[in-house]
């Protein structure tokens, strides 16, 4: 299993349109993907999940994958919410 | 004849059809063990069903309405192939043996629950999709097919209110107009009219009395329907439909030329946006500039308030974009009808009249400045104003400029570049017009916001279905004070325009220009046709249309005589 913590930084948070660019982000890799944020945990591959998890900005998560691409998947995942979400915003 | 409010222009005629509000009705029942298969079968069935009209409703309205509302349908789709929610679905099937029916209804109102407990704006919002989608999901298990989608002919769309999926539901190349009974030119069936270029009419409250296929004349100018009219009646608004297509094709020519009037007077004619898009948009529809920037979008749908940073970056982007033409852009208005969560603002009882726009930025110093800094920042990269909402005393704007001299200070230290915009203010208040030789001493330009004035000067509430009528600028107490306000501005060598629905009334052009305004800002859709229009006329033939209007007594008779001088 790979997990590592990372930041959300742009300013709407996982909400919303952004949750829905990482949850079809997250449901291209093989592996097994979870987010969990202060205790709570919920498949990065479903968007009911991730939207319920209410990650807003300035929150630490951890993204964990386990399965064959699980290194890959983690590295892309963190940098998509370090800065493709970012770039995205008010374009 | 039925009088409503005009919310997208044009004229259809032709047959009604009532779209009805469905209530989906979820029986509970038990399932016996051996059925508990069939029944899985039965959701995947509907489940299939449901994923199919989506896929289907996001592909026409990415081609109809944009990317951005296809995207709406794009999330409804993740939601329906949810990993999660899907398999609790059939669980709950299996285990409660129970219909397919109740178990979505469980499990999705409890998301939906979830969304609506949440104290971020955005979330909550989720809570309407995802019942959205739950009844479309129901309906595919019930199958209960939304009535009505496709017409033989032609139809004009009656209904009590129209929410985003039933107008995605709609086959609108078969949709000649809207009538409903809820909503106000900024509603989303008015919206959605006026982006499919049909005519609407909104504010019907006898909507439930058209029948359907019963003949219909909608007049989305003036804001009427009229039932089974006579031949008479009916030739008439057949000629004004060739008309209107007539000059479609002339309008078009404007899209590339100067605002001008027919003598030659250059006159600005410019565009209210609301984000950075709009901007395109209002290039693409022949605008000249940006009138009203509204700015509250950057700080709204978010948990904290923007940085300067990202103000610069929005607004240096929107400099840029118009090389050179101007942008004023309006400081933060929030308050009244536009709250921010996050600053945790009192509710008030009258918020119109409360704490708000630049009483609020007053306040809250470091807000504004920070907007400020930005503001002057980013007009070192175009032509940038700046403009003050909601000014009602002197006060006010000697302050809202002392913090912004404060703010150049601040970037004067720290080596930024900036430039020096000019500073206007709205003038929304009669009590600003009262005092605006006064306030035109402070500042390079007024720009009146007739939505407030009206609203403050008629002491009407916007949002009042049943004094809608009030709200209007061709009151003669309007009129005078749009007057007095343009030529004390001119007195006091300041240039005056116009920011609010008003300047993109067609009818009441003649009326402005000849009062002498010099810049008419509107909503993108209405800036070719404007002008077309303004280059029908003369300076000197819009005074005297203005100097006739200022002896009428009644709105009646102002609006009689502009329709009379009108161009056909």
């Amino acid at each position: 299993m790979t997990r590592q913590k990372v930041r959300v930084e742009n300013e709407t948070g996982l909400h919303a349109r952004p949750a829905a660019k990482f949850v079809q982000k997250a449901s291209s890799y093989d592996a097994d993907i979870r987010i969990e944020i202060k205790g709570q945990r919920g498949n990065a591959k479903s968007i009911m999940q991730v939207m319920s998890l209410g990650i807003g900005k300035g929150d630490e998560i951890f993204i964990e994958a386990e399965g064959k691409d699980e290194k890959i998947a983690i590295e892309e995942l963190v940098d998509f919410i370090k800065k493709v979400l970012p770039s995205t915003e008010n374009e | 004849m039925i009088k409503g409010i005009g919310a997208s222009p044009g004229i259809a005629i032709g047959k009604a059809y009532q779209i009805k509000e469905e209530k989906i009705h979820v029986k509970r029942e038990k399932i016996a063990s051996k059925e508990i298969e069939s029944e899985i079968n039965r959701f995947q069935k509907g489940l299939q069903g449901a994923k199919n009209e989506l896929q289907k409703i996001k592909n026409e309205m990415i081609t109809k309405i944009g990317d951005e509302k296809g995207e709406i349908f794009n999330a409804h789709l993740m939601i329906l192939e949810d990993p999660e929610m899907i398999p609790a679905i059939k669980n709950k099937i299996l285990n409660e043996k129970i219909n397919a029916e109740a178990a979505v209804k469980d499990i999705m109102e409890d998301y939906a629950q979830t969304f609506s407990e949440m104290d971020n704006e955005y979330m909550q919002e989720r809570e309407t999709d995802v019942r959205d989608v739950k009844d479309r999901l129901l309906r595919n298990l019930l199958k209960k097919e939304r009535k009505k989608k496709e017409w033989d002919e032609e139809v004009i769309i009656v209904a009590r209110n129209l929410t985003p999926s039933d107008t995605a539901k709609l086959d609108t190349d078969k949709v000649m107009a809207f009538v409903t009974k809820e909503g106000s030119r900024t509603s989303h069936s008015a919206i959605m009219a006026r982006s499919l270029k049909v005519p609407a009419v909104v504010g019907i409250e006898e909507y439930e009395k058209i029948k359907n296929d019963q003949m219909l004349i909608v007049d989305g100018e003036e804001g009427i329907i009229i039932t089974e009219p006579n031949d008479e009646i009916l030739n008439k608004y057949k000629e004004k439909q060739r008309r209107e297509k007539e000059l479609i094709n002339k309008i078009e020519s404007y899209r590339q030329r100067k605002a001008k009037t027919r003598d030659g007077k250059k006159i600005e004619v410019v565009g209210n946006i609301g984000n950075i898009k709009d901007l395109d948009v209002v290039l693409e529809e022949g605008g000249e500039g940006v009138g009203l920037f509204r700015t509250e979008f950057l700080y709204m749908d978010r948990d904290e308030l923007p940085s300067e940073e990202e103000q610069f970056s929005v607004y240096r982007k929107a400099a840029e974009k118009m090389s050179g033409n101007p942008v004023i852009i309006r400081t933060l208005d929030i308050g009244g009808d536009k709250d921010l969560p996050y600053l945790n603002l009192k509710e008030e009882m009258n918020p119109f009249l409360g704490y708000r726009a630049i009483r609020f930025c007053l306040e809250e110093k470091e807000i504004f400045k920070s907007q400020l800094k930005a503001l002057l920042r980013a007009s070192a990269y175009g032509n940038i104003k700046i403009m003050y909402p909601l000014i009602s005393c002197l006060e006010e704007v000697k302050e809202a400029n002392k913090l912004l001299k404060e703010a150049r200070k601040e970037l004067e230290e720290k080596g930024e570049k900036y430039n020096e915009p000019e500073v206007g203010i709205m003038i929304e208040v009669p009590a600003a017009v009262s005092i605006a030789d006064l306030l035109a001493q402070e500042v390079d330009f007024f720009s009146i916001g007739t939505n407030d004035l009206i609203q403050y000067a008629m002491a009407v509430d916007r949002g009042n279905q049943k004094i809608a009528y009030l709200h209007s600028p061709y009151y003669p107490a309007v009129l005078r004070l749009i007057k007095k306000t343009i030529e004390i501005g001119h007195e006091n060598n300041i240039w005056v325009g116009m920011c609010g629905e008003a300047a993109g009334e067609e009818l009441l052009m003649p009326f402005l220009l000849g009062a002498g305004l010099d810049e008419f800002s509107m909503s993108a859709v209405s800036l070719l046709k404007f002008k077309y229009l303004l280059s029908q006329w003369t300076k000197e033939e819009a005074e005297e249309i203005t100097e006739k209007v200022l002896k009428l007594e009644t709105k009646t008779k102002v609006k009689e005589f502009l329709k009379e001088v009108s161009i056909k």
